[in-house]
Formats: structure tokens, C-alpha cells, sequence
């Protein structure tokens, strides 16, 4: 539906007075501004849901405002399957951080307020057609989250903070060139145009005849912008090979920043795979798909290996973020990669990426509730996070031991919980477009959860050492707030149709675009 | 003609007429009844009858214009003379007033007569078109020059500045009557019309080139055009202030005028042209040399100086220097903005001697003297202020638009841009100029005043005198036409 | 009624030195109300003009015998930078709210020099503007001698004469200008029809774009800059680095461009590998924009690292010039008015926030003091002032510098590339700035507290951030003005020969 009132502008805005408002009101009423601001904005978000039409493909509730045509500025937002369901886990995981961050006092107005600017700028991101503004958003919400990192992180978070700015704008300068070349062609900055105009090759013939190098043949040409482009998507995800600041910084943030950047921030990545690199530069990322899939496997295989040696319980769940992460990647890459020759693989394609997107949501969920319960478990040991620093506290903390499990079995992939949809139907969807990428994906699959049983191990079962006898269990409040999350692990789990109902339009009008 | 008929004779005259006899009347005055008064009773006394008969001539001259020529340009009198004698006078009135608060001196009347005599003199140069009287009137008024800068006797450096003007002076009449007799003999005449014809006649002449350059010479000496200059720092810093002030203003406006007019009416044939690509011998050539080395000169030297005066002198020397461009592009334009740039000039100086005058309790020469100026005696500084920055030609001062006028006289024309490096020249050492000007204005603005010092007591006189001619720049300057329009007028 | 601007500044000029020299309040207040009038009389001014032609605010003659006349007259892009100097101007007070020495001259030189500025921009009669030009000089060197602080009287004389050096090279091209054309005239809008002689343009061009581009702080005329702007109090540079380099800027394109496109165009043979003046210059303006960030990633003094940062963002208006495309063109007047905003935060952080109260500006020694604890407000505008230099979304410099790259993208793709390592050095610069000044963790808890920031100061804070956010998320406000001009009738001669 699209409609006259600026109802995604404002939901976009809503957070950002949200965070004024906490800094004008001072540090007593901060978190329950706070609190309030990210409640409305999920609700704001479910009532969007619940009036979303899945079955159009098109976007709705669009909004479109030239601003100057000279260099192609208008300001153009709507919303799709995908940019909802991100808003969705977006506003969910960010009321999951505020929650998180209510009893610690160390957070005054100011670490209140940048959490909800950088929930502007993540809806911003997502509901962002046009890339000038879209641009603005994605470097919106780098800084509250450096500032998030710099000020309220551990020991090591100066250079945490610096290596994620780095790393960030580097990429994010990449991306800008790209894009500037892309206007500079085709005169555009807007996705939708430029998807269109990829799709009937004028993007293609523009690029050719507007864009001169050293007679570079257009295909070279914009292979390298896809590079400049793909460079600012990869840190962000992270893939490896690009992936060295995230450890650091996940690790270094309080966790309760950490529920956000990894709950939400790291979506940015994929999204922007699913939104601008597969649209408007498909028989690029087909061309290059087996390198890309290395990449994928990599992103899958390598950092579980490396969980699996850590021994710091942040790190761990850091690296495992990047792990399932990879998994996205993997199938957006092969649903790349199929050649458009074959259109009987449209339900392996429609598969793996409605398997993408669940477990976009998925692992939003649950590794922001992850790092809730780090949180928690922080809180209660006076700073160790450490593998090997606990033990038996199962027996301590049994209702935590519980939770944290469920969450942990989620993450893993167990049927009925949140996390195996996701993870089934992109198998599901890789296995007969790139069948030993899927092969190899299951090597990392096989670590996941071999790491995340250690944990289990390590950290629940076995000896109960003295000093933990005493620690207290989840208070009753706790576990009210921690309530709704465990829940959407087991509706997600068992029901998925809720999200894979609502995505499907989108889905099949991505799977639609990836043939030339 | 053949006689000269006296009452229009003193008809023409009566102007310098009244001023003479002013002079006179001064001397008659002081010597017969003022000798046993006080000396600050018989300053003013002095002044006030020698600015009264200023005042007087002044009225004449605007009221009853008289126009005519007598005996073969021995006397013209045309509104542009007129213009001329009418700054010349008003400058006089402003240095009378400066003379008010002097004591340096206790022959008043001899003083004020003399300054008198120098401005009858001055006001003879401008109305003559023949040799004769033109160097009659060079010497008249640098004998009253002469003394007047040797006035001072208590100070040694006042006889010695009045000794080198004098010699300098006296060497360079000497070659400027030899110049003049040359030019007789070569047109066997002493009226510039007759010796422009001549001139036209065989311009290449090997004697008139040498004729010329010994007139240029002389009346170099006159403006202070290098090298022709080395008695102005001497001068400018020996002398009584007021006679510095009569040097440094209204001379330069007589010399000016006279040296125009000799080598526009009367050397116009044997011109020649400065611009590099359609060069022709003359004295054009010439005189863009000395116009050249005038302004590096004065302004380069400036730079190091740390007297006021000396600074001034310098300055001087490349003020002449800008005045002299106008005279390389001889034609009624740039005769416009010569008697513009010189009248507003001489007005500057005047000021700029002026607030020196009024310091002079405090024995204040060198530039860190003027140290919290600003402070010490705000409306002084603020004078001072205007008059250097219209020295240095920063609009909207009359500074600037006498250099404005005078570069537009010189890029105008049908060969626009053969004198642009003069001009160029030019502009790089008003940059020049800014800096030193800018010294002593960071000194008196900048800097705070010393220890123990205090606010500086300002005559009356003085005061009026300065304001007066600090709101003269400025008005001259934000609205030039009020001169210009005369001038045009005149020239017509 | 713009004119009132002018009339306005110097009217509280002389009020101000009338007014009792005991009531330091009275003064700043005097001080503020005139500057506020300015302000909103060119936000009216701006708010009537849509369309952003040229008319006329006064006329008469003024030396008739010489053909000038004394002539007002705006079209958008003189609105655009009077409304930059009313936004400079009132900021400008704001931030000098404390100065104690000499408060009267300070504000009566400060409000002389306002006027100056908008006369400048108001001038549509050459001799005019160079009067007023240079009318700005003067308090410039009093206002750094007299309150600045590093080697101030060294810094205001290399100032003024590099400034007075400059208009002098004016001066020798307005009167060229003058008597080539022999329409005794020196009205612009006269001049810009006049077929000037293309070989004279070609020599008058360089001359009167130089003479304007010292002001503007082209490399290699630039070294006034960094010195000065760090010798001058906070008011001073805040309005030297926001208004007074873009009088250069805009005598480039006002008098130099306007008047002599010709000038321009190529010469037919090469010298050191340049074609044309185009070249040359766009060339200088990108060694400028490289040369002031890498200049200023090494500075140990703060306000030196600002200083350069204004070289290099200048830089980026010459480009722009240069590129004679609209785009282009419109981004040098764009980012003429972001940085003039930009440049008086940065300066206003790091003179009045910081250099006030901690009495040094030496990175290593603030980066010793948890200034970010002491002085919050200064932090975050220090963040936001740094986010908005280096072009960041959502601030005005990102449009501008996105108009410059795009216009010099059509004209001279390398410069493009150069130009942009130039902002990426920025980043690195900024990035040093922000992590020494406000990022520092000391080991030591901090002695005492510094004095809190004042009403004054985050009043002047709020206005330059809201002006640089609000433009960097509209700009069809000032595009609207700008466009138009310059496919208007004064640029005519500019677009019939090598528009691109």
C-alpha cells in the first residue's frame, strides 16, 4: 500500500527525538525514556507488519521527494519484505539492549541516546532507496557506535574503536566512489532505477559510454565498481578476509553494545548484498561466484575453527557471530552464481534466500540474547567472561543455565527453535546450485556446534567451583524481559511461516532479478 | 604688446599682491610693537594677521577670478593657476596654524614673514609660463626655504639641515640656469611657447637633450625626485616642524606644477615615449628613469628607517616618484590627477607634520615615541591614522584615488599598456610603503603606551588644524569629485 | 533593503565607540543587536528571492567624471555569501562574548570589518568592491595585532600585505580593465557583455585572479593563512577562515571569471605540460587541497591544524571554479558558504571552547587533560564540527564537495581522484585532531575543573551546526539561488566558450 502520510520518514525519526529527549531529560528518566522510545518503535514496527501486504512486489509505503535533480538528490524510502523484517529485528534487538542496560549504572543519558541514533540510522539504512541519503544513514550509525565502543568498552576499546572505524570507512569509501562513478554514468543514484536500468543492460551501456579509462571495456570497468562496492558490504558483514576489527571490537564493548552491533548492525552488511549488490550488479557477482563462495566457505568454516580456540566467552560468541553470518552470504552468493539459463531452479534459489532472511532474523535474536546473558553473567562474576573461569552453573543458576541453553541450542540449529529454518532451507537452496559449497559449509556447521557444546560444557556442567555457589540466579525481572526473546525462539522455531509468509513477495522478486 | 599695463598688472597679481603685503605687515608688526610682549602672545599675534591675509588673498582669488596673460607668459593667469594658488593658500592657513604653537623661535615676525614670502613665491611659480620668472620664483622661494629650515638655532641639527639645503640647493640652481640658458639660446626665447616651437623644430638636438636634463635635474631637486633627494631626510628631519610641513606640502605642489607645465608647454615636441615596445629617445624616457629609481628607492629606504621624519622624507622621495608617472604620460588627464594627487598629497603631509607638531613636547621623533598613541591621545592617533593609510592609498582615502587616477591616466591612451610596467612598479612599492606606514600605526594602536606616561596635551590650533585636514582626505577621497570636477573645469 | 546590512554594521561601529568605554555589556550587546539585524535582514532577503536574478538596491553616481557609480545590487550568489557573512557575523559576537581588553575598539573594529565583507559582496561596481575590499583590511590587522595570540604581530603584518600584495595585482586589472574597454564604466554587469580582446584576457585573467586568490589562500600564496588564522583571536579567525578568504574566492568568480572568461581558454601551445590558465590553476587549487591536509596531519599546534584544513577546503572552491561547468561552479559558491560555517565552528571549538580555557593548544598537552570529561559540549561539537569538514552525509560540506567532484569528474577526471585522497587525508587529519583533543585518557583525574561553557557560546554553537545540518540536508534553498545565476546573462560569455 503506499500512502500520503510519512509514515516511514517518521519511524525513522522516531528514535532520533527519542535520543534528544534523553539528553534533554537528564540521567533519571534516561532509561526510561529510553525504554519507552524502543518499545513504540517496535510496536510502531509490528503495526507496520501487520499491515504490510506480502504478496505485492513492489514497494510500499513509498515516499518520494526530489530534492535536486542537478545531482541527483531525492529522497525516496519505502518498504519491502526484506526492509521490514530488518526493521523488525533492528527495533526488537535494540529494546533488547535497553533492557539489557537497565541496571547498569555506569550508563548515563548520553549511552541511552546513542543507541537510539544509531536505531535511526539502522531504520534509516533500511528504508533508503535513494543512495545519497542511504549513504547518510549507513555513516549515521558509525558513529554512535564508535562512540558506543570508545566510551563504555573495556580496556582495550581505543583501539577496538579505531581499528572498527577504520575498517568501516574504508569501506564505506569505497562504496561512495562506486556509487559517484555509478552516477557519474548513468545519472541515477536511485536503487530502484538502477536495478531497473541493470536488468535491461542500460546500466551496462551507460557504464560503457560514459566512463572512460585507459580503454578499459565497460565490463572491466564496472567489475572494479563492484569491487569498490562489494569492499564496503564485506567489512561490514564481516567476511573474511576482512573481518580483523570485529573480534576486538565485539569483545571490548560492554556487552549490552555488543547485543546491538551484533544483533543489528551486522545485518547492514547482508542487506546491502540483498539490496544493492545482487539488483544492480548481478553478471558481476556471477562472473566472480566461485571466488565468492570460497569466500562464503571461509566466512562459515574459519572463524568456527576459531571459536573453537578461543577461550574468552565474548570472542567466542564474536567469531560465531561471523560464522553465521557466512551462511547468509552463502546463499545470496549462490543464488548469484546460477546461471540465468536455468529457470527451473527457482524454488532452490526462492529457498535459499527465504532461508537468508530467516536467518537474518534468527540471528539477530539470538545472538544479541547471547550477549544479554554475557550481561548478565559479567555482572555477577565482577568481569570474567572467561571460558574455563566457570563451571557447573547449572546447579548455581539453574534458570540461567536454562535460558542461556535454549539460547544456545537456537543459535545452533536445533529443530523447533529459531534457528533451523533459517539454516535448513539455505542448505536447501545451496545443495543443488553449488553442491560442495554446501558440502564444505557443513565442516563449519560440524565446529559450531562443537564449540557451542563446549560451552555448554565448560560453563554448566562439571565441577561448581566455591566462589559461584552464591551467585544469584535471573531475578524475576530479568526474566520478564528476557521472556519475549526466549518466546520468539520457539514461535520462530516452530511457526516460520510468520516471517517466511511475510518476505516471500520480495523473495520471488529477487529471485526474479538474477537472470540477464 | 608693448607695455605692460600696471593696473592690470595688479589686477592679475593681487592675490600674491596681498600675501606680500602681509608679509610686510607681519615684519612691521613684530619688529615695531610686538618685541617686549609674551612669546605665546606674539605667535599669535603673528599668525593670526599672516592667516588673516592668507584668508584675505583666498577671498580675492575665489571671488574676483581674474584671467589674462601679460608679457610673454610672464604671468598667466587662468583657472587652473588659479586651483593651484587656491591649495597653495589653504595649506598655508593649516601651517600657520602649526606655526601658532611653536616656541622654538623667538623671531616670530621674521618667521611668519618668511613663510609668507615662500608662498607669494610658490604662488608666482604656478602663474608663469616663462623661464625667467620661473627660476626668479625657484630662487625666492628656496632662499625662504632655506632659512626657515635653519630657523631653529638653538638646535644644531636645524643649522645643519638648513646648510645642506642650501648647498644642494644653490648647485642645483645652478645647473637648472644652466639648462634655462641653454634652452634661450636654442629658441631665443625665455616663453615656453616660443620654445616649443623651436623644440619641434629639431627635436634631436644634442644640446637640448643636455638642456633637458639639467631643467629636469634642477627642478628634481625641487620635488625630491631621485637622485636628486639627499636633502630631503636631512631636511625633513633638521627642521622646525612647521617648515618641514611648508616643505613637504605646498613646495612639492608649486615644483610639481612648474615642472609640468615647463615640459608639457615647452618640451612637448622632444617627449619621446616610455613604453618599452614603441620607445623613442626623449625626455619621457627619461624621466620614467627617475620616476623608476624615485620610488624604489624612497620606498626601500623607508623600510629601515626609525625616525618618523626620515620615514616621511623617504616616502617623500617615492611619492614623487608615483606624481612623477604622470608627467611620463603627459596629457590633460594625467595633469588632473597630478594636481589631484599632489594637492591631496601636500593636504597629508600637512596632517602628518601636524600631529608631529602637536607631539613635540615629547620629543617625538623615532617611531617607538609613538608607542600607545592610541591611548596617550586617541584623536591624534586616529588623524595620523587616516593620514598615513591615504599615504599608503587605502580607499576610501584621497590617497587612493590620486594613484587610481594617475595609473587609469597612464593605461589610457592608444597604446594602452606601454607605461603598465611603471605601473606595475608602482603598485609593488605602494605594498612597499604599506608595511612602513603600518610600523608606526602598530606602534601607536598595538603597543601599549610605557610606563608613566601620559595623555599628550594638544593645542587648540593644532587641533583644528589636523581634524581639519584629516577630514579634508577624507572627504576628498570618498567623494573626489568635489576636486576633480574643478579641475576639470580648469583644464578646459 | 540589503543594503541595510552595510549601513546597519557601520552604524553599530560608530555607536559602539561612542558608547560609554566603562559598559563592557552594552557594548556586546550593541555589538550583538547589529549583527543579529544583519543576519535576519539577509534571511528576508533570502527568504523574498526565489529566483535569484539580479537586482538592484542602489545606484547613483559617484565620481561622474570617471564614470563610477556607487552601485548595490545582489543576485543569488552574493545572497548566498551575505547570508553566510550574517550567520559568521552573529556567531562571531557570540564566541567573543569574554573578551575583557579594549572590548569597545574590538567590537567597533570587528562590526567595521562586517561591513566591509558586505559591501564586498553588494558591489556590483568594480571600483566599489575594491574600495570596500580593501576597507576590509585595515581591522583585519588590528584585530590580530592587538588581540591574537602566537606571533601576532608578525602573523597580521604577513596578512595584510599578502592581502594588500594581492589587491594591488587587482588593482592593475581593474584600471587594464578600465581603459581597454573605453566605456568609462567599471559598472560588472557592463563589463561582464564587454568583448574584451582575448589576448588581453588572456594576461588581465591570470593578473586579477591571482591578485583575488592570495585572499582566497591558493597554494602557494597560502602561507598567510595558517599564521594568521592561529595568531588571531577566536572572532578573527573564525571570520577570516569563514568570510574573508571567500571575499577572494568570490572576486574570483565575480570579477576574474565573470569578466574574463576568455581568459580561459587554451592557448594553443603548451608550457610545462598546462594548455590553459584552466589548467594551471585547477592544478595549484588540488596541490592546495592535498598539500593543506597533509600539512595539517603533522601540525602539533590545533589551530594550525585548522589553519591548513582551510587551506585545503579552499582549495576545493578553486576547483571548483575552475572546473566551468555549473555543477562545479555551483559547488565552489556551495562550498564557499559550507566552509565558512565549518571553518568558524572548528575555530570557535578550538580557540574559544578549548585555547580559552586551557591555555594551550599543543595536541600532546591536550591530550593529557580528559577534556571530553571537563568540557562535554565542547566535545561533541568538536565531533560534529569535524564530521561535517570531512564531508560527511547530512552536512553541507558533503554536497558541496559531491558538486566540485562531480563538476571537475567532466572536466579533469585525474584532479577528481587527487581531490579525493585529498579529503581522505582530511579524514586522517581530523581523526589526530579529535583523538588528542577530546579522546585523550589521561592517567592522572583532572586538578581542577574547567569553567563550564557559556549560554553565549553554545547559542553561537547551535546556530553554525543548525546552519551547516539544515543546508546539508536541504539544498535546494541555496541551489535555487545559485543556478540560476549562473546560467543567467551575467555568465553569458563564460557559457558561449568553453562551458562544459
Amino acid at each position: 500500500m503506499s500512502s500520503n502520510l510519512p509514515l516511514v520518514s517518521a519511524l525513522t525519526l522516531f528514535p532520533f527525538v527519542g535520543g534528544i529527549a534523553v539528553l534533554l531529560l537528564g540521567r533519571s528518566a534516561a532509561r526510561l525514556t529510553a525504554a519507552t522510545f524502543a518499545t513504540v518503535a517496535v510496536a510502531y514496527t509490528g503495526w507496520l507488519w501487520w499491515h504490510f501486504q506480502p504478496a505485492m512486489t513492489t514497494m510500499q509505503l513509498e515516499e518520494v521527494h526530489a530534492l535536486e535533480p542537478a545531482i541527483g538528490l531525492s529522497y525516496h524510502v519505502g518498504l519491502d519484505g526484506l526492509s521490514l523484517l530488518m526493521l523488525a529485528v533492528s527495533s526488537i534487538t535494540v529494546l533488547m539492549a535497553v533492557a539489557a542496560s537497565w541496571n547498569n549504572s555506569k550508563q548515563g543519558p548520553a549511552y541511552f541516546a546513542f543507541l537510539l541514533f544509531l536505531e535511526t540510522g539502522l531504520f534509516g539504512t533500511f528504508t533508503a532507496l535513494n543512495f545519497l541519503h542511504w549513504f547518510l544513514y549507513w555513516e549515521l550509525s558509525l558513529i554512535p557506535a564508535f562512540f558506543l565502543i570508545r566510551m563504555w568498552g573495556g580496556p582495550g576499546r581505543a583501539r577496538a574503536a579505531t581499528q572498527f572505524f577504520v575498517y568501516t570507512m574504508v569501506g564505506s569509501i569505497t562504496l561512495l566512489l562506486a556509487f559517484l562513478a555509478i552516477f557519474l554514468a548513468s545519472g541515477s543514484f536511485d536503487f530502484l532505477v538502477l536495478t531497473q536500468m541493470a536488468q535491461n543492460g542500460q546500466l551496462a551501456a551507460a557504464i560503457g559510454q560514459n566512463l572512460h579509462w585507459r580503454q578499459w571495456d565497460s565490463g572491466h570497468i564496472t567489475m572494479y565498481l563492484f569491487c569498490g562496492a562489494f569492499l564496503g558490504f564485506a567489512v561490514k558483514t564481516p567476511i573474511v578476509p576482512f573481518h580483523g576489527w570485529l573480534a576486538s571490537a565485539y569483545s571490548e564493548a560492554a556487552p549490552e553494545t555488543t547485543m546491538v552491533l551484533t544483533g543489528a548492525l551486522s545485518k547492514m552488511g547482508v542487506y546491502g548484498f540483498l539490496r544493492i549488490l545482487l539488483p544492480i550488479f548481478p553478471e558481476q557477482m556471477w562472473r566472480i561466484h566461485t571466488i565468492l563462495l570460497w569466500l562464503a566457505i571461509a566466512t562459515i568454516v574459519l572463524p568456527a575453527f576459531t571459536a573453537w580456540a578461543q577461550t574468552d566467552l565474548k570472542r567466542m560468541f564474536a567469531y560465531g557471530s561471523i560464522n553465521h553470518l557466512g551462511y547468509c552470504i552463502l546463499g545470496v552468493v549462490a543464488v548469484a552464481g546460477s546461471s540465468g539459463a536455468e529457470p527451473s531452479q527457482v524454488s532452490e534459489k526462492a529457498a535459499a534466500l527465504t532461508g537468508v532472511m530467516l536467518q537474518l532474523f534468527s540471528h539477530g535474536i539470538t545472538a544479541a540474547a547471547l550477549f544479554w546473558f554475557l550481561a548478565l553473567l559479567e555482572k555477577r562474576s565482577g568481569g570474567l567472561t572467561g571460558l574455563n573461569d566457570f563451571g557447573g552453573l547449572r546447579r548455581a543458576m539453574p534458570i540461567f543455565s536454562g535460558l542461556m541453553g535454549i539460547t544456545l541450542f537456537a543459535s545452533l540449529g536445533l529443530p523447533g527453535l529459531i534457528g533451523f529454518p533459517g539454516e535448513f532451507l539455505i542448505f536447501k537452496g545451496v545443495f543443488p546450485l553449488d553442491w560442495w559449497a554446501a558440502a564444505l559449509a557443513l565442516l563449519g556447521l560440524l565446529m559450531t556446534a562443537v564449540f557451542l557444546l563446549t560451552i555448554v560444557q565448560r560453563v554448566f556442567s562439571g565441577e561448581l567451583h566455591d566462589h559461584w555457589k552464591m551467585m544469584p540466579d535471573l531475578t524475576l525481572a530479568e526474566q520478564c524481559m528476557l521472556a519475549p526473546a526466549i518466546f520468539l525462539m520457539f514461535v520462530a522455531g516452530l511457526y516460520p511461516q510468520v516471517i517466511s509468509g511475510m518476505v516471500h513477495g520480495t523473495v520471488m522478486q529477487l529471485v526474479g532479478l538474477v537472470r540477464y | 604688446m608693448t607695455g605692460t599695463s600696471y593696473p592690470e598688472l595688479l589686477w592679475l597679481t593681487a592675490p600674491e599682491i596681498v600675501v606680500a603685503m602681509t608679509a610686510l605687515l607681519v615684519l612691521v608688526l613684530d619688529l615695531g610693537l610686538l618685541r617686549r610682549s609674551a612669546l605665546a602672545f606674539r605667535f599669535g599675534a603673528n599668525t593670526l594677521v599672516a592667516g588673516m591675509g592668507c584668508l584675505l588673498a583666498l577671498l580675492v582669488l575665489l571671488n574676483f577670478p581674474a584671467q589674462g596673460e601679460l608679457a610673454v607668459g610672464m604671468l598667466v593667469v587662468n583657472p587652473l593657476t588659479q586651483l593651484v594658488q587656491t591649495a597653495l593658500l589653504a595649506i598655508a592657513i593649516l601651517v600657520l596654524l602649526l606655526v601658532n604653537s611653536a616656541r622654538f623661535t623667538t623671531h616670530v615676525g621674521e618667521y611668519c614673514a618668511l613663510i609668507l614670502f615662500a608662498i607669494t613665491a610658490m604662488m608666482l611659480l604656478v602663474s608663469t609660463q616663462n623661464l625667467l620668472v620661473i627660476f626668479i620664483s625657484i630662487e625666492f622661494l628656496s632662499l625662504s626655504l632655506y632659512i626657515l629650515t635653519a630657523f631653529d638655532k638653538p638646535s644644531r641639527q636645524s643649522a645643519q639641515a638648513g646648510l645642506t639645503y642650501f648647498l644642494f640647493g644653490g648647485m642645483s640652481a645652478g645647473i637648472l640656469l644652466f639648462g634655462m640658458s641653454l634652452l634661450y639660446g636654442l629658441s631665443g626665447s625665455l616663453a615656453l611657447d616660443r620654445i616649443a616651437i623651436a623644440v619641434k623644430v629639431s627635436p634631436g638636438d644634442p644640446l637640448l637633450t643636455l638642456a633637458m636634463v639639467m631643467v629636469l635635474a634642477g627642478f628634481g631637486f625641487k620635488i625630491a625626485a631621485a637622485p636628486f633627494h639627499m636633502w630631503a631626510p636631512e631636511v625633513y628631519q633638521g627642521a622646525p616642524t612647521s617648515s618641514a610641513a611648508l616643505v613637504a606640502s605646498s613646495s612639492k605642489i608649486a615644483g610639481f606644477f612648474a615642472l609640468f607645465v615647463v615640459f608639457y608647454l615647452g618640451l612637448m615636441g622632444a617627449a619621446g615615449s616610455a613604453a618599452p615596445k614603441h620607445y623613442s629617445s626623449g625626455w619621457a624616457p627619461l624621466i620614467a628613469i627617475v620616476t623608476a629609481i624615485s620610488m624604489l628607492w624612497g620606498n626601500l629606504a623607508a623600510i629601515a628607517q626609525t625616525s618618523v621624519r626620515r620615514l616621511l622624507a623617504y616616502s617623500a622621495i617615492g611619492h614623487a616618484g608615483y606624481m612623477l608617472i604622470a608627467l611620463v604620460v603627459h596629457s590633460r588627464q594625467s595633469l588632473a590627477a597630478l594636481v589631484y594627487y599632489v594637492i591631496t598629497y601636500a593636504l597629508a603631509t600637512v596632517g602628518a607634520f601636524g600631529v608631529l607638531a602637536a607631539l613635540e613636547n615629547e620629543k617625538v621623533d623615532s617611531i617607538a615615541d609613538f608607542r600607545g598613541l592610541g591611548k596617550r591621545a586617541p584623536g591624534l592617533a586616529f588623524c595620523m591614522l587616516i593620514f598615513l593609510l591615504s599615504l599608503a592609498g587605502v580607499p576610501p582615502l584621497s590617497g587612493f584615488f590620486g594613484k587610481f587616477y594617475v595609473f587609469v591616466s597612464a593605461l589610457d591612451g592608444a597604446d594602452h599598456f606601454g607605461l603598465l610596467w611603471l605601473v606595475l612598479l608602482a603598485l609593488a612599492m605602494s605594498v612597499v610603503s604599506f608595511y612602513y606606514y603600518l610600523k608606526v600605526l602598530k606602534q601607536a594602536y598595538v603597543s601599549e603606551p610605557s610606563a608613566g606616561a601620559a595623555t599628550v596635551a594638544v593645542p587648540a590650533t593644532t587641533r583644528i588644524a589636523v581634524w581639519a585636514t584629516a577630514a579634508l582626505v577624507v572627504l576628498l577621497g570618498c567623494f573626489p569629485d568635489l576636486l576633480l570636477n574643478r579641475i576639470a573645469t580648469a583644464l578646459r | 533593503m540589503l543594503a541595510w546590512t552595510i549601513y546597519v554594521s557601520f552604524l553599530g561601529a560608530v555607536a559602539v565607540t561612542l558608547a560609554s568605554g566603562t559598559s563592557q555589556g552594552l557594548i556586546r550587546v550593541l555589538a550583538l543587536l547589529t549583527t543579529l539585524a544583519g543576519l535576519g535582514i539577509a534571511m528576508v532577503a533570502v527568504a523574498h528571492d526565489r529566483s535569484g536574478q539580479l537586482i538592484t538596491l542602489a545606484r547613483a553616481p559617484w565620481i561622474p567624471s570617471l564614470g563610477i557609480e556607487y552601485h548595490l545590487a545582489a543576485d543569488g550568489i552574493s545572497l548566498v555569501l551575505v547570508l553566510l557573512t550574517g550567520i559568521a557575523a552573529v556567531a562571531g559576537v557570540l564566541f567573543s562574548w569574554n573578551v575583557e581588553l579594549r572590548t569597545k575598539e574590538f567590537f567597533a573594529l570587528y562590526l567595521v570589518l562586517i561591513g566591509a565583507v558586505y559591501g564586498v559582496f553588494l558591489s556590483f561596481d568594480l571600483f566599489q568592491l575594491f574600495v570596500f575590499y580593501e576597507i576590509a583590511i585595515i581591522p583585519k590587522y588590528f584585530l590580530i595585532a592587538i588581540w591574537g595570540s602566537t606571533r601576532r604581530e608578525y602573523a597580521a603584518m604577513k596578512l595584510v600585505l599578502y592581502s594588500f600584495a594581492g589587491s594591488a595585482l587587482v588593482l592593475a586589472g581593474m584600471v587594464a580593465a578600465y581603459v581597454v574597454s573605453g566605456e568609462r564604466t567599471l559598472n560588472l554587469e557592463t563589463l561582464s557583455h564587454f568583448p574584451f580582446p582575448a589576448h588581453f584576457q588572456m594576461w588581465a585573467f591570470p593578473l586579477v585572479f591571482v591578485g583575488f586568490a592570495v585572499l582566497a589562500g591558493m597554494w602557494p600564496f597560502h602561507t598567510w593563512a595558517p599564521t594568521g588564522h592561529a595568531a588571531a583571536p577566536t572572532a578573527a579567525s573564525m571570520l577570516l577562515a569563514g568570510v574573508v578568504m571567500k571575499l577572494g574566492a568570490y572576486g574570483c568568480l565575480r570579477v576574474a571569471i565573470m569578466l574574463f572568461p576568455r581568459g580561459l581558454d587554451a592557448w594553443g601551445f603548451h608550457v610545462l605540460g598546462f594548455g590553459s590558465w584552466q589548467q594551471v590553476f585547477a592544478v595549484l587549487a588540488v596541490i592546495g587541497i592535498v598539500y593543506g591536509a597533509s600539512i595539517a596531519l603533522v601540525q602539533k599546534d590545533l589551530k594550525f591544524v585548522i589553519g591548513y584544513s582551510s587551506v585545503s577546503h579552499m582549495g576545493f572552491v578553486l576547483l571548483g571554479l575552475m572546473t566551468l561547468n555549473q555543477i562545479g561552479l555551483s559547488g565552489a559558491v556551495y562550498q564557499m558558504f559550507s566552509h565558512g560555517i565549518i571553518a568558524g565552528l572548528l575555530f570557535a571549538v578550538v580557540g574559544r571552547m578549548v585555547y580559552d580555557r586551557t591555555h594551550t593548544r599543543d595536541l600532546g598537552e591536550l591530550s593529557r587533560l580528559p577534556l571530553a570529561k571537563l568540557i562535554p559540549f565542547a566535545a561533541v561539537t568538536f565531533v560534529l564540527a569535524l564530521m561535517a569538514s570531512i564531508g560527511l552525509p547530512g552536512f553541507s560540506g558533503f554536497i558541496a564537495e559531491l558538486e566540485v567532484l562531480i563538476g571537475s569528474w567532466h572536466a579533469f577526471p585525474w584532479m577528481s581522484l587527487i581531490a579525493g585522497s585529498g579529503i581522505l587525508i582530511g579524514i586522517a587529519f581530523s581523526w589526530r585532531a579529535l583523538e588528542a583533543t577530546f579522546l585523550g585518557e589521561p592517567a592522572t583525574a583532572p586538578e581542577q575543573a574547567l569553567p563550564a561553557i557559556t549560554l553565549p557560546e553554545r547559542l553561537g554553537a547551535f546556530l553554525l551546526l543548525a546552519s551547516t545540518i539544515a543546508f546539508g540536508l536541504y539544498p535546494k534553498l541555496l541551489m535555487n539561488l545559485i543556478l540560476p545565476v549562473l546560467s543567467g546573462p551575467l555568465f553569458e560569455q563564460l557559457r558561449r566558450g568553453n562551458w562544459q
